[in-house]
């Protein structure tokens, strides 16, 4: 139990985890083709038509998982802070400032395509609907995190600070996902049902299914190589970094 | 072929999203790979000059 | 335990009645904002009795937000609050008090003025006196959370323009429930549920918002 316990806080050191970041990263990204190969495949061949949506609704695919996405890696940076401020770690901090583009990214993704998807079944290509708008102030906790990040020189005051915004952000999540969805309830003009009524075939969730799980690898691997990233450019004046210097890193 | 590409009526649709996202997913690597040489040619550079300051 | 709670509410007090100006530039900030609208959108009163509630919101939303900069900043440069870091008292009850002295110097006036901006847009009665206490229950909660975000940025180059990114989206919750209680009141619903909505939520970040923002601040003086 003891001897476990160490072996884990032994890849909390930047220095030792370093070389396993480059393994996980290689195979997620390995893991990541194959899975979104198989899925755009199944996305375009073998799910069939809906017979309500058409063509269209194929968007959920690249949509549903880029909308889980998003929200997932919020919630998994701030457990990173909240590591990193009950252990003082560098490491968890480094990690939740690997996640945040790639998270920022697929809030963003998910409105694009949302809004696309929107277009031929709405007939616009914004609705003030309840999941939209908190996708969207996502959106901007993900940008308030990483602008914070950047403004503060200090990397130490730096990786605590945003530690407390995630935690704050992350208190305040439901709370405004409830009084968005209330809000949207009492404007009844744009209530719009996502869910089709119309029950997904099992091909289509399953094709959903492989494409999220290709999201996530892909999400690993870009973390995994970014916290690389990171780790030289913070550690880049230690003795372990200069070692690493003259051979491969 | 043609056909698979009009989609139904919806290809800018679902072009437009797929597209889209496969930009993105392609481009977030490739400015990382980046960032990271940029960073690793650094301190190449940092442990050449100190190695020939004191070999 | 409530003593030092007294002293800074005090302290902080005496110092703004000594800056007033602080105080009119953010109310003036507020009617003018407010006035803006009907240049933008029209003169027609049904149209602006229908969005009255929303603006007369945005703009005190916007105008405390403006404000929260003053909340730490001046201490923090004179090396105040180095010191106040390291008395014995828990920082979070130093914390509540600056932040209820911020409020009543600069989120009592604009519940003040409120009414008089919301008869420029032909508000009932009713609906002032639920403008006046939705905005009662959630300047303070605006405060309250906006200082989180004022603790973060401290002593920061850009800390306006982030302060306003970290902390506009935190504020979306007490937009929604006291622009809605008016709204309610308009269409006649009733704007309680709101009200009760908002109550629970100035309780809650009067609970956990001082604790966020005391170990902001230890980390920016640290």
């Amino acid at each position: 139990m003891t001897s476990r316990l160490i072996n884990w806080f032994k890849f909390s050191s930047p220095a030792s985890f370093y070389p396993l970041a480059r393994k996980i990263s290689l195979v997620s990204t390995v893991i990541a083709v194959v899975l979104i190969a198989v899925g755009l495949y199944m996305s375009f061949f073998v799910a069939p038509t809906d017979y309500k949506q058409g063509e269209g609704y194929r968007i959920i695919f690249v949509h549903v998982p880029a909308s889980w996405m998003s929200m997932f890696i919020y919630v998994v940076m701030a457990g990173w802070a909240a590591l990193g401020l009950v252990f003082n770690t560098r490491l968890s901090a480094m990690m939740a400032q690997a996640l945040a583009p790639t998270g920022a990214m697929f809030a963003f993704l998910s409105l694009w395509t949302g809004s696309f998807w929107g277009k031929p079944m709405w007939g616009t290509w914004w609705v003030w609907d309840a999941r939209i708008t908190s996708e969207l102030i996502l959106l901007f906790l993900y940008l308030g995190y990483m602008a914070l990040r950047a403004a503060i020189d200090d990397p130490r005051r730096g990786d605590r600070a945003s530690a407390i915004l995630l935690l704050v952000g992350v208190v305040n999540v439901p709370i405004i996902y409830y009084s968005v969805k209330w809000w949207n309830t009492l404007h009844q003009g744009s209530t719009i049902r996502m869910n089709q009524e119309s029950t997904m075939e099992e091909t289509m969730l399953l094709t959903m299914l492989i494409m999220t799980l290709g999201f996530w690898a892909y999400s690993i691997a870009v973390a995994m190589a970014r916290v690389r990233t990171v780790i030289l450019e913070r550690e880049r004046s230690t003795t372990w970094v200069r070692e690493l210097g003259g051979g491969e890193i | 072929m043609a056909e698979f590409f009009h989609m139904g009526g919806y290809g800018l649709y679902v072009w437009g999203s797929f597209g889209v996202t496969a930009l993105f997913m392609i481009a977030e690597p490739l400015l990382l790979r980046s960032r990271g040489r940029k960073i690793r040619k650094r301190i190449a550079h940092i442990a050449r000059i100190e190695r020939e300051v004191n070999p | 335990m409530f003593e030092p709670l007294y002293w800074i509410i005090r302290r902080d007090l005496t110092i703004a009645m000594r800056r007033r100006s602080d105080i009119f530039t953010t109310l003036i900030f507020f009617v003018i904002v407010v006035s803006l609208f009907p240049l933008g959108i029209g003169p027609e009163p049904d149209t602006l009795r229908l969005i009255a509630p929303g603006i007369v919101w945005v703009g005190a939303l916007l105008a405390s937000m403006l404000a929260l900069e003053l909340i730490f900043s001046a201490d923090h440069r004179d090396g105040t609050l180095e010191q106040m870091l390291l008395t014995p008292q828990p920082v979070s009850l130093l914390v509540a008090g600056k932040v209820i002295a911020h409020w009543l110097v600069s989120g009592i006036p604009l519940v003040l003025m409120s009414p008089l901006l919301g008869v420029q847009y032909d508000l009932s009665w009713e609906a002032l006196g639920t403008l006046v206490v939705s905005l009662l229950l959630g300047t303070p909660a605006l405060s309250l959370i906006g200082a989180i975000g004022a603790a973060l940025t401290l002593g920061l180059r850009s800390g306006g323009v982030l302060l306003a990114l970290l902390v506009l989206p935190l504020y979306i919750p007490v937009l929604i429930f006291g622009a809605g209680a008016v709204e309610a009141t308009v269409s006649g619903l009733g704007g309680q549920s709101h009200l009760s909505m908002l109550a629970a939520i100035l309780v809650a970040s009067l609970v956990l918002a001082p604790l966020a923002t005391a170990a902001a601040l230890r980390v920016a003086e640290d």
